[in-house]
């Protein structure tokens, strides 16, 4: 019998109290550059923790017994959820680790791959990362070129990817492939497991404006992969696809079984919220300023929106008010959410956002602003978002394609893929 | 639309919805456009019967609602008095009974028949609010002193208050010293005098009311209740927390009626998009068109959000309800009205003529604005409250 809620409750609250440190604050986004240092230590920090949630039977609270999880319920994660709350729990694991990638290893790996990845996953040893976007297009994610060859019993891979977060600490990547290139877009693709440190991947770590350094882009050069490491059935990658986005969806919706993901700890502790802005005002002198008190309770009101806007959407997917395409409601609202608050702080940090000691620490609403647009940009664009919201949520007409029913090979992809 | 209903809210709401479709057709609000109660006699007593007057009023005063959280219960019947774009009191009414259920077994006769009547439908009321001291969220001059008999005298004007010109009996909130009284004040009462408006809804009715050294008789006051059900962090008495109280439930059930006006038009033009053809294919098949939908479906969603954010965390008494009320109120009262003006540019022409139903939407959440405090006001109010808890 497994244990009830209640019992787990107590038993996971008195783990948290014990061995887990206070949650880092801070509006969410891509933070400026930190050093690889600080990088790695947190990568490790996150790895010990998911070690010690396993050892202590408290990881893979939603995974199955026979892989290393704990076979419960969502309750029990939901409570998990509110008592992890405002605590730092190994957040690097959640997403992309757990889901989207274990949960399609779950649904669609074989028994060895299960075995062989689910349990090592859940003990902290195994990062995974999506090996998803490429560079001939962001959003049109089915229109892969990287290229798998089936050579005898192993996939020859030749192509690139990326805007893949830390692909060079991780250790996995799930990898969208073309296995055909005379069949239609959709149904000529295959998934892999792919080894991201071996010969024949280079990492390259891309600069972003802000000086961070986690996005990768990832060559890939005749690397051979056994046929045990391909997720699915050949040239039935966009089923895999499918189900993949679907987890990605459900995570962002705030409903996955198989993220952690701490739970709302009132309005101080909101992203964007006008807690976070005031510091700004005070300094500035504009702590009687009409306009300054308006920008602030505008952010104030979009951080609590947002708060109660997440979990209502999760729970109208879970109930069938909503289909799992609402999800994209969700990324539109953080998008347009984000990119107005740093519009805000930028505004109210007067000219300190414009250049500042660096001896004095760093607020730098100035290169958050720059940063703007990564907030409608990465996971999906908010056009994307749009399309989706309309078409399968409202029902209004798909936008025209010109590659759904003709052989891959011949869809025209513009004079930049050469 | 709101997951988690009990089968009995269902009911209520489908109840509700029933009566209002076979009464409240548009056509039937382009006829009470003209009427001076914007409503027909004996309305708001059929509505009473229905359970629009008690979900805030305890059991034991008389009350009673369906599933113990009042405020939820009821703003199911405010999100379809938006949905219909419906006439009656519902803020008023419904703010004066929770005011009255909270003090009528200690007050007295006078108060109890007043509830009674209020609870039947028997009686209307009208709302006259001052802002609490230091506040400043569009509320009316009201000042009261000491009267004969543990009694008031009131003095002050309201500029616009809801349903005043037809009230039966005024709920007034007005400042005493550096705190709040609150009493209730016959429509006849001598020094008190209304004037009807016109205003920007078919059928919501306003007045401007003055109150002239208005005497208010010692059983008319509202004691300081016990227990407001509600500690607002920004008062410091009962009679201030009722005053936070009673704004919270007046915001609260505003947001919930324009939140069911924005789906009213949201519903028809998306059915619109699809019907109307220009070059040759369906609005709906544009992507400018498009994601403008989306955008206005995500307004429409964080809109209820919000609104059911706000009325759980009344419901609930939590400290964080006068914040997500204001915040209900900055968001809707901002994107409501940017909605529906947008389903009229996505209309055309039409959607601003008077034989098309969409203004009968467009006058209900523009109605909702001003009201309580602007969005603006709101947002103030809210940078306020970041500022006292990152000082504290």
């Amino acid at each position: 019998m497994s244990e009830d809620v209640e019992s787990f409750r107590r038993r996971a609250r008195a783990w948290i109290r014990a061995n887990l440190d206070p949650a880092p604050q801070g509006e969410a986004g891509i933070g400026r550059a930190r050093s690889d240092e600080r990088e790695l230590a947190r990568v490790a920090r996150a790895r010990e923790i998911q070690r010690a949630l396993f050892d202590a039977g408290l990881a893979g609270i939603c995974f199955p017994v026979e892989y290393g999880g704990q076979g419960l319920s969502l309750e029990h994660l939901g409570a998990f959820n509110q008592e992890v709350a405002g605590y730092d729990c190994a957040a690097d694991l959640q997403i992309p680790t757990f889901t989207p990638c274990a949960a399609v290893i779950l649904e669609f790996g074989t028994e060895e791959q299960k075995r062989a990845h689910l349990p090592a996953i859940l003990r902290g040893e195994e990062m995974w990362m999506q090996f998803l976007s490429e560079p001939s297009g962001g959003s049109d994610v089915a229109g892969a070129l990287t290229t798998a060859v089936r050579d005898g019993d192993e996939w020859v891979l030749n192509g690139s990817k990326i805007w893949t977060t830390g692909a060079w600490w991780a250790d996995w990547g799930l990898c969208l492939a073309r296995t055909n290139w005379d069949a239609p877009k959709h149904r000529g693709l295959t998934v892999f497991m792919l080894r991201i440190h071996q010969p024949g991947v280079e990492v390259h770590r891309i600069e972003m404006l802000n000086g961070n350094r986690e996005f990768c882009q990832e060559f890939i050069t005749d690397v051979r992969i056994p046929d045990s490491d391909r997720v699915g059935d050949i040239d039935q990658g966009w089923t895999v696809g499918t189900r993949w986005m679907f987890h990605e969806r459900t995570a962002m919706g705030g409903g996955s079984p198989y993220v952690v993901r701490p739970a709302g700890s009132g309005s101080a502790g909101l992203v964007g919220s006008g807690d976070s802005l005031w510091p700004l005002v005070v300094a500035e002198g504009r702590s009687q300023d009409p306009t300054a008190l308006d920008l602030v309770g505008e952010a104030h009101t979009l951080a609590l929106v947002g708060s109660a806007l997440t979990p209502r959407i999760g729970a109208s997917m879970r109930s069938g008010a909503l289909n799992d395409q609402a999800s994209a409601l969700a990324r539109l609202y953080s998008g347009t959410r984000s990119v107005r608050y740093a519009t805000i702080a930028y505004e109210l940090s007067g000219q300190s956002g414009l250049a500042w000691d660096p001896e004095a620490g760093d607020p730098d609403p100035g290169v958050g602003y720059l940063m703007r647009q990564a907030a409608c940009i990465g996971g999906g664009t908010t056009e994307m978002a749009r399309n989706v919201i309309s078409e399968r949520v409202l029902g209004m007409p798909r936008e025209t394609s010109h590659d759904r029913d003709t052989p891959f090979r011949d869809v025209p992809r513009g004079p930049a893929a050469g | 639309m709101q997951p988690g209903l009990s089968a009995d809210q269902q009911f209520f709401q489908e109840t509700t919805r029933k009566f209002l479709d076979a009464r409240c057709s548009p056509a039937d609000l382009r006829a009470l456009a003209a009427d001076p109660a914007g409503y027909r006699p004996g309305w708001w007593r059929q509505g009473a019967e229905l359970g629009w007057t008690t979900p805030l009023v305890p059991e034991a005063a008389g009350g009673g609602s369906i599933s113990g959280a009042g405020l939820a219960d009821l703003s199911l019947a405010a999100f379809e008095f938006g949905r219909h774009a419906a006439p009656g009191p519902l803020i008023p009414a419904n703010v004066a009974a929770f005011s009255l259920g909270r003090s009528a077994s200690s007050g007295g006769g006078a108060l109890a028949a007043w509830l009674e009547r209020l609870l039947s439908g028997a009686a209307t009321a009208s709302w006259l609010r001052a802002d609490p001291p230091g506040t400043d969220l569009g509320g009316a001059s009201l000042t009261a002193g000491a009267g004969p008999g543990g009694g008031l005298v009131i003095d002050g004007q309201a500029p616009v208050a809801e349903a005043g010109a037809d009230a039966d009996v005024f709920l007034v909130t007005a400042r005493a010293g550096s705190g709040m009284v609150h009493a209730v004040v016959d429509a006849s009462a001598a020094g008190l005098h209304r004037r009807r408006l016109e205003g920007v809804d078919l059928t919501r009715r306003w007045a401007r009311v003055e109150l002239d050294a208005v005497a208010v008789p010692g059983d008319q006051v509202l004691p300081a209740p016990a227990d407001a059900g509600f500690e607002a962090s920004s008062t410091s008495d009962a009679s201030g927390d009722l005053a936070e109280r009673q704004l919270c439930i007046a915001l609260c059930l505003q947001q919930a009626e324009s939140v069911g006006a924005m789906q009213a038009a949201f519903d028809m033009t998306l059915e619109w998009t699809a019907n109307r053809y220009s070059f040759g294919r369906p609005l709906s098949s544009y992507q400018e068109i498009k994601h403008r939908m989306a955008d206005m479906r995500m307004w429409l969603e964080a809109s209820y959000a919000i609104t059911v954010a706000a009325i759980d965390a009344l419901d609930a008494g939590r400290p964080d309800a006068s914040e997500l009320a204001s915040a209900a109120k900055a968001y809707v009262g901002h994107f409501g009205p940017e909605l529906v003006q947008d389903c009229v540019q996505i209309h055309g022409g039409i959607g601003v003529t008077f034989d098309h139903d969409l203004h009968l939407f467009l006058r209900r959440v523009t109605a909702g604005v001003p009201a309580y405090g602007s969005p603006a006001q709101h947002r103030r109010r809210l940078a306020g409250m970041v500022a006292e808890r990152v000082a504290s």
